[in-house]
């Protein structure tokens, strides 16, 4: 072979190998997919003012296509950012996150691997518009009516004389006997309203049984002392003992001093607290309200006096804690119900109803939502799945 | 009349709250009446600390049983007062160097930061470990299996206490299919399975439920207090 | 160095030991068993406790050995959210904790800061609580500024400090950052800060992690920020306390959850099997450290229980037979 010959050969080969590379190159660059058309973009209806509704006409390679890329930017921005993804076959999609007082624009893409789509944006810019009601809230404002309902309906039943039972709390009967005894004793009763403000229900809660507290002290001459952590609670608290003391015509033996404000600091109120119950010894302690960590340590130090114990609070994690060491613990929605309990008047009696039939309620609520996700599971009905689905993703939402 | 005005303003306060809940251009209304509160409670820190002076220079002065322990709470509270608004030993903050309380007063070098870091942070440290101490007592005195609650309820305990260690992970790690295949299917009973399971499927749902009820509690005992039915909190008439 | 050596060299310590719980031993030899184990001072179970916690801690202080830790499947969880970031994404770090709880949180926050700072993301710091500025601060002095020297305060990590308000300000932030944070920690404003531009709130951030000792805390973030919005990513940090309430939050709105020190010392592990080298600072030990007098202190309670059950059944047998 002339050396003119073997130069050609290698061009032609090197040309050849191009070629085929050439063709496989083409064979798995994937082809970009045409657009999705029509992009509309309209409000929200029912909305706070956050949300855009977008609509498409699908791509004519819908079935090529991976996903549809939404983005959004706003009149004053130059770029597009990232929204969502959306699985071919969505025409729809609704953008939140969006500011009411900013006009947008939106623009989609079919993407399919590493091709997309060329973009089609809207024209006009749109602004979200907040409406007067939020319907996003709709199904949790018939919820609320409905819980309300009931207890309202069951108060007014109780005022029209209708009799209702209340099952006995222990905790609650055993208020008198615990007062009797630091009576006997010759000591006092400790009530210490939790650790937070007046703007949580706990420490209204705790305020309210603290009125009664106050009230059997006041009737058996027994000293009732109210350290508090937060100052707010302590002005609240003597209005409360003040009118208790006076409602069972003893003012003469109000004290003011007897409620008092130590600190805010969590751990240097039960530090005070401690060392108070060691050195005063006394007979009967009630914890009504919200604690947190300080519970054990309370309860403990009041074992270690030898003092009896009612406990109540609504928080989940400290209720251990009361219910291993304290004599009497009053759980939850317990605790909630003292004050209608130990007032004993029907209306208020009729609040606890109210709140019986908001748990039979959410009860069937659970125990339907329950066998109908079983069932659907089982059965691979689709209907039942979407009815379920439909239930907890929107309805409790 | 005193109790019927606060009444008033709780009624309709709460339940103008409730509706704006549902009207966007009134959905900020509530984190306004929270700031409001805060304000409030802002305040009335001067009457908690005047109530704290009065209280315990009265038992320094009657000379009341434990009237060290409120001198020591006086000293406390007004050096430390002292030297959180004086900005006592506080650097100047780099942007405003010219300025000598320019520094926050919490930073490190400062007297305010010294009391923080050698007394407050270890008291507090200090009380919060006595639960450990706590619980062994109470463990000792009150865990007893006197029926078969209780008895569920010590088992699950040990499970737990054991799961959140290594003895609980050496006691079961013979449960492995590497061992024997037949493990595969009783990889569950393995403690630190045991007790995640314990923990996210029964304690949940016990928790569930306690939440539940106190939800009900709160809406029912809300709806008292809104119309006026539960007055107790509001002292006399 | 192993168990007996450690007992060799420190016979001092078991000498110690052995006469604080003499009187103990003395009564039984006295007054028997059952009638002490009756009548039980509860100071004794106080000075076993202490013992039960310091000749562990003590033992890993000298030795430096620690307990292996598995991993559960919620601390892989925790870690896996941040490593699946990028470099530069935005996290915020919301330490709502105070040195109470220090004793579960910090080795969680040192081992969470560590780990932002390796995967190079970009850090917000703030608080809900009072005294979370501090313990941000720390993290950043024992963390950042000693291991990480090239990061640039306000280019890779800002502490924006503490807001009063509580759910309030997570209510605020989520929509508008700016309306609370008009400056950071230290007095400057936040449009001199680089890292602050186009965040106008949090729904940029990548990820939330929350290092909660109670209230204000993850249950508000998980209410107000990501229910509300649940295009929001968080990852909590809890006292063992507060863990089982947020179970029901795993793993829709809580995406990983590390629950007291048993979850920093797994987390811990994970972050120092792949960045920590051979002998990694022993701040980056602490949980791992503790798991030591947990183990000892959770079997003293185990083993107090069993002895009063004992008691009990033996009183009630007693009774029966009567």
């Amino acid at each position: 072979m002339t050396s003119s010959q073997a130069k050609h050969r290698t061009i032609a080969a090197l040309l050849s190998v191009f070629f085929v590379l050439g063709t496989v190159a083409a064979a798995s660059a994937q082809v970009q997919p045409l657009p999705p058309t029509d992009l509309t973009a309209t409000d929200h209806r029912w909305d706070d003012g956050t949300r855009i509704d977008l609509t498409w006409s699908l791509s004519a390679d819908d079935a090529t296509v991976e996903s549809y890329i939404i983005r959004r930017r706003t009149t004053t921005e130059d770029r597009f950012t990232v929204v969502d993804l959306v699985p071919a076959g969505t025409s729809r999609y609704t953008v939140g996150g969006l500011n009411p007082s900013q006009s947008y624009l939106f623009q989609i893409t079919a993407g399919a691997g590493t091709a997309a789509s060329q973009p089609v944006e809207s024209t006009t810019p749109i602004t979200p518009t907040m409406e007067w009601f939020d319907g996003t809230r709709g199904w949790f404002l018939l919820t609320l009516l409905i819980f309300c309902g009931s207890v309202v309906a069951y108060i007014a039943l109780a005022r029209r004389g209708v009799t209702l039972t209340v099952r006995k709390i222990a905790g609650l009967e055993a208020v008198d006997e615990a007062v009797g005894r630091a009576t006997e004793m010759g000591r006092s009763c400790l009530f210490v309203p939790g650790v937070q403000d007046m703007n949580e229900l706990q420490t209204i809660a705790g305020l309210n049984v603290l009125a009664r507290v106050a009230k059997t002290a006041a009737e058996y001459d027994a000293r009732i002392e109210v350290p508090t952590s937060k100052s707010l609670v302590m002005t609240a608290a003597r209005e409360t003992v003040e009118a208790s003391y006076l409602g069972a015509g003893r003012p003469d033996t109000y004290n003011a001093d007897n409620i008092y404000y130590v600190t805010d600091e969590q751990f240097g109120y039960v530090a005070y607290l401690q060392g108070m119950m060691v050195r005063d010894k006394p007979a009967a302690c009630f914890y009504m309200g919200s604690f947190f960590a300080e519970s054990l340590i309370l309860a403990e130090t009041g074992n270690s006096i030898g003092a009896i114990q009612i406990a109540g609070t609504a928080q989940p994690a400290q209720l251990p804690f009361f219910v291993a060491a304290c004599d009497y613990t009053l759980i939850g929605e317990e605790f909630f119900a003292a004050s209608a309990y130990l007032s004993g008047q029907p209306d208020q009696l009729g609040s606890l109803k109210g709140q019986d039939i908001g748990k039979l309620i959410v009860g069937a609520g659970i125990v339907t939502g329950v066998m109908g996700i079983t069932i659907a599971e089982i059965t691979g009905w689709p209907w039942l799945a979407s009815m379920v689905r439909f239930f907890t993703d929107t309805m409790l939402t | 009349m005193k109790r019927l005005v606060p009444m008033l303003i709780t009624a309709a306060g709460g339940f103008l709250l409730i509706v704006a809940y549902f009207i966007p251009y009134w959905q900020s209304w509530g984190e306004k009446a929270t700031i409001w509160f805060d304000v409030l409670a802002s305040i009335a820190f001067i009457l908690g600390g005047g109530n704290l002076l009065k209280v315990h220079l009265k038992h320094v002065s009657d000379r009341s049983r434990g009237w060290g322990y409120s001198l020591v709470v006086l000293v406390s509270f007004l050096v430390t007062l002292a030297v959180g608004l004086g900005k006592v030993g506080v650097p100047p903050s780099p942007q405003f160097p010219a300025f000598a309380w320019s520094g926050p007063y919490g930073q490190p070098g400062g007297a305010f930061w010294f009391l923080y870091e050698y007394a407050f942070k270890p008291l507090t440290s200090t009380i919060f470990a006595m639960l450990a101490f706590y619980i062994a007592s109470a463990a000792f005195r009150a865990f007893r299996a006197k029926n078969l609650h209780a008895f569920l309820l010590l088992g699950t305990a040990f499970i737990i206490l054991l799961g959140r260690t290594f003895a609980g992970v050496l006691l079961t790690s013979w449960i492995d299919p590497s061992i024997w295949s037949g493990f595969q299917y009783f990889t569950g009973l393995r403690i630190e399975v045991l007790t995640v399971y314990i923990m996210s499927v029964f304690t949940t749902a016990g928790n569930r439920a306690i939440m539940i009820g106190i939800a009900l509690g709160i809406v029912a005992t809300s709806l008292r207090v809104l119309l006026g039915l539960d007055r107790s909190y509001l002292g006399k008439e | 160095m192993n168990v007996v050596e450690f007992l060799t060299h420190q016979w001092w310590l078991l000498v110690v030991v052995v006469l604080s719980v003499w009187p103990l031993f003395a009564q039984f030899r006295s007054l028997g068993t059952e009638k002490v184990l009756r009548t039980l001072d509860r100071r004794w179970i106080f000075l076993l406790m202490f013992w039960a916690v310091l000749l562990p801690i003590y033992y890993i202080g000298v030795t430096g050995d620690t307990f292996p830790e598995v991993p559960s499947v919620l601390s892989e969880a925790t870690f896996d959210e941040i490593e699946r970031l990028n470099e530069g994404d935005p996290v915020l770090l919301s330490f709502d904790f105070d040195p109470a709880s220090g004793g579960e949180l910090i080795p969680m926050a040192t081992a969470f800061t560590r780990h932002v700072a390796e995967k190079k993301l970009k850090m917000y710091f703030m608080a809900l609580w009072p005294v979370g500025p501090q313990m941000i601060d720390e993290s950043i002095e024992r963390v950042i500024r000693s291991d990480f020297p090239e990061l640039v305060y306000g280019q890779d990590y800002v502490n924006l400090g503490f807001k009063s308000g509580n759910e309030g300000v997570i209510k605020v932030i989520v929509t508008n950052f700016r309306e609370l944070y008009t400056t950071d920690s230290y007095g400057t404003a936040v449009e001199k800060i680089p890292m602050m531009e186009g965040i106008d709130n949090i729904q940029r951030m990548r990820l939330i992690i929350n290092v909660s000792a109670g209230y204000a805390g993850t249950k508000e973030w998980v209410q107000y920020a990501v229910t509300p919005y649940p295009a929001l990513r968080l990852v909590a940090g809890v006292t063992g306390v507060q863990a089982p309430l947020f179970y029901p939050y795993i793993p829709r709105q809580l995406h990983g959850m590390l629950g007291a020190i048993k979850g920093a010392a797994e987390y811990e592990k994970l972050v120092i099997d792949k960045y920590g080298g051979a002998n990694p600072d022993p701040k980056y030990l602490e949980a791992l450290r503790r798991m030591g007098p947990q183990l000892v202190a959770h079997l003293l309670i185990i083993g107090l229980i069993v002895v009063a059950n004992v008691l009990y059944f033996a009183e009630k047998r007693r009774g029966a037979t009567r």
